[in-house]
């Protein structure tokens, strides 16, 4: 690779293999924070300037009304992601940060699922609604909205199988997660 | 009282004795209160300069700087110097004005949103969202700004809520939950440090900026064992060029003796340092076949750039005396540091800093650099600009003590040098201050003399003319086959008469065999002097460590 300041000429392939390209596994990360204004854009800020692509994001209040829990889950990139965790730490309103080990933490999102249901593909659809424990909240003549619950993988499967039949659209919360366990995530 | 009244009762709580301003329509409201609060204002000609001026203050007497600025354009101006602050890690406390807060968000006259622009640059920020947080955060700024590792921190005032009434308590304690920065260092990990230096044979310190504070118990360290010291270009002065243990600047533009000792170590401690890549050249093949022992307050840089076998978490202050004990406890045989020494002299001898002086009249860059030494007498605080002018200052002049080397290090920012003179000399005004700037990074701020002038802050201006954006048009010659694009500055201004114009005195040296002698009257005049020294216009800074070398390729 060129170093700046040097009139090296970069050819565009060797750019992109030196690229911070997301690789690596999936992180759970969860952040408790002070419930201030801005806090949630210093936190995202800091995952776009390393370089980190944010895949869920989720927000909500804790036992503590003081208290905002941040879930974000991460594709991973070629970096580590200490570093990101580190510099979370230096956020004077974050006040705690666990990068989620997966063996050891339950994580669920709840997706919205509208799926055209005319004639022959309704009973069909209500079979895989049944099969993934997924709530049929709307049913109108020509489709039905459901609802799931589970781990991302569980609702990608949900819709892949559900998607043949014309969804409509989708809306997903990203996942929420909690440690296993006694002790405080 | 008003809520802005509160704030100056804040500030002399905080022991604040002066702040680097200019008023505008959103902080009316706070330059109102200092009419009357007994805090010296200093009124810069552009935020930028107050910002810079805040930050000199602070590198010069480790005490928090304020700077203020209005709402809008006055908050983006002082963008650079809050950047500039937090990669140095400078205490400064920035306060920015804000329109009311009926017309934030409506793109309201002088609005910026100044808390988005600065987020990325700032070790913290808040907005007051009701005038009775205003004296509680402006506490928990100073706090922020000086612990842990210190650095910028703004507080935006709309200006509605710095008009309100407030009833206001004194505030003694300052309680934030999610900042506990760790001071104390791990003992387990300082005693493994201590054995790793006392089983090495080839160990070498280096120092950065976030030593400063903790120079004597850096010598105590170094002189237990004739240990060799490197410093960065942030942490020169924090150990003594006059000792023998030193080895002189690291990096780029450091020491071939230095950098050898870094290539060739098989102990790096690092104090206060954070591996920067003008430090590291080439990262693969930095130092390697050393072990590192990282100490530094900042968790986030250890195994940043270089993985820290040893990480030692916490203030250099509190560490450095417990890692002296130990390593003296551990009784180490001297003797086994005889070999590295010999390597050591043997490089220093056959590699001192050296340049080709003049056969005529004319004054080297380098030279100008040893005359102003020797015409202070090497005591003087000496602020420099970003360039080649920088680096010769911290390769020749000798610096003997912490907090008299001031630059702008880690953001290179021209533009720095005079208004952080000005900050230094109001800080320490028993204290000889020079400026050392370039003909370019001087322009970029040159407003401040009109500052010098009107408040008689007697700070004395070298300027290096050599009619070059210097290190740009180096970099030309040496990589990009010498095709000059836009470095040469011509001879504008005259800064002679610009000075005069501006009311200090204006002096131009042109003559070496007189220039020692002829800078001991312009430091001995009155008031700000500014003098235009003319240098060899195509000098280059050796040695160097070219691009995408490693440091044991150095040339020059």
């Amino acid at each position: 690779m060129g170093e700046p300041g040097t009139k090296e000429i970069l050819s565009l392939a060797e750019l992109e293999a030196a690229g911070n390209f997301r690789s690596g596994r999936k992180h759970i990360v969860s952040i408790l924070v002070e419930n201030k204004p801005g806090v949630l854009t210093r936190v995202t800020g800091l995952f776009a300037r390393r370089g980190f692509n944010i895949n869920t994001l989720a927000v909500g209040p804790t036992d503590d009304d003081s208290v905002s829990r941040i879930t974000i889950t991460l594709d991973g990139a070629v970096h580590s992601i200490d570093q990101v965790t580190k510099q979370l730490h230096k956020l004077i309103n974050v006040l705690k940060i666990r990068d989620l080990e997966p063996e050891e933490t339950l994580a669920r999102e709840l997706a919205l699922f509208k799926v055209s249901a005319d004639g022959a593909g309704r009973a069909e659809v209500m079979q895989i609604c049944e099969i993934f424990r997924a709530h049929v909240v709307d049913v109108t003549k020509r489709a039905v909205v459901a609802e799931v619950t589970g781990t991302q993988e569980k609702v990608d499967a949900f819709e892949r199988l559900i998607r043949p039949f014309g969804l409509i659209e989708m809306a997903r919360t990203g996942e929420i997660a909690i440690g296993r366990g006694r002790n405080e995530t | 009282m008003r809520a802005v009244d509160a704030l100056m009762e804040c500030l002399k709580a905080e022991g604040v004795d002066v702040v680097f301003g200019y008023p505008g329509g959103a902080n009316l409201p706070t330059y109102d209160a200092f009419h009357d609060a007994g805090i010296r204002h200093i009124l810069v000609r552009h935020e930028a300069g107050g910002g810079h001026a805040a930050e000199g203050y602070a590198k010069a007497t480790g005490k928090v700087g304020v700077a203020l600025g209005t709402s809008g354009p006055g908050a983006t101006n002082l963008v650079t110097p809050i950047c500039d602050a937090m990669m140095d890690s400078v205490p400064v406390v920035f306060i920015t004005g804000q329109v009311r807060t009926d017309l934030l968000g409506t793109d309201g006259f002088q609005e910026a949103d100044t808390i988005g622009i600065t987020m990325p640059i700032v070790k913290h920020s808040m907005m007051i969202q009701h005038p009775l947080e205003l004296p509680r955060a402006i506490h928990e700024a100073f706090h922020i700004a000086r612990t842990g590792r210190p650095g910028p921190v703004v507080v935006d005032i709309p200006t509605d809520l710095s008009r309100a009434d407030i009833p206001y308590e004194p505030i003694t304690d300052v309680h934030l939950p999610g900042y506990q920065p760790t001071t104390e260092g791990n003992q387990k990990q300082i005693r493994l440090a201590a054995k790793a230096l006392a089983n090495s044979r080839r160990p070498v310190l280096y120092v950065g900026g976030g030593a400063v504070a903790a120079s004597e118990e850096l010598v105590e360290l170094a002189v237990s064992d004739r240990l060799p010291v490197t410093c960065t270009v942030m942490g020169l002065g924090t150990f003594p060029a006059s000792h023998p243990q030193w080895l002189g600047m690291l990096g780029m533009h450091g020491t071939r003796t230095a950098n050898y000792a870094m290539d060739e170590a098989d102990l790096i401690v690092a104090v206060g340092a954070r591996f920067d890549d003008r430090v590291t050249a080439k990262l693969s093949e930095f130092a390697p076949r050393a072990k590192f022992v990282h100490i530094d307050i900042d968790p986030a840089e250890i195994s940043k750039n270089v993985p820290a076998h040893i990480p030692i978490v916490g203030d250099t202050r509190n560490i450095l005396p417990r890692l002296t004990a130990e390593y003296r406890a551990l009784g180490p045989d001297p003797q086994r540091l005889e070999e590295w020494w010999h390597r050591i002299s043997g490089w220093q001898e056959r590699y001192p800093l050296a340049y080709e002086d003049s056969v005529d009249s004319e004054i080297k860059p380098q030279f100008m650099v040893q005359a102003l030494y020797e015409a202070t007498e090497g005591d003087a605080i000496i602020v420099s600009d970003v360039g080649q002018h920088q680096m010769w200052a911290a390769q020749h002049y000798h610096f003997d003590k912490p907090r008299h080397w001031i630059n702008s290090g880690g953001l290179g920012t021209m533009g720095f040098g005079l208004p952080a003179a000005m900050g230094a000399k109001v800080g320490r005004p028993d204290k000889q201050v020079v400026a050392l700037v370039g003909d370019g990074s001087v322009q970029m701020n040159i407003q401040e003399l009109a500052t010098l002038a009107q408040d008689k802050i007697s700070v004395k201006v070298f300027i290096m003319n050599n009619g070059y954006l210097g290190m740009v048009r180096q970099w030309q010659e040496l990589f990009w086959d010498r095709r000059y694009s836009h470095v040469d500055m011509g001879d504008y201004p005259d800064f002679v008469k610009l000075a005069e114009a501006y009311g200090s005195t204006g002096l131009r040296f042109t003559d070496k065999s007189t220039l020692v002698q002829d800078m001991k009257q312009a430091l001995a005049t009155e008031g700000p002097v500014v003098v235009d020294v003319r240098v060899t216009a195509e000098e280059n800074v050796y040695p160097m460590i070219a691009p995408g070398q490693a440091a044991r390729d150095m040339v020059g």
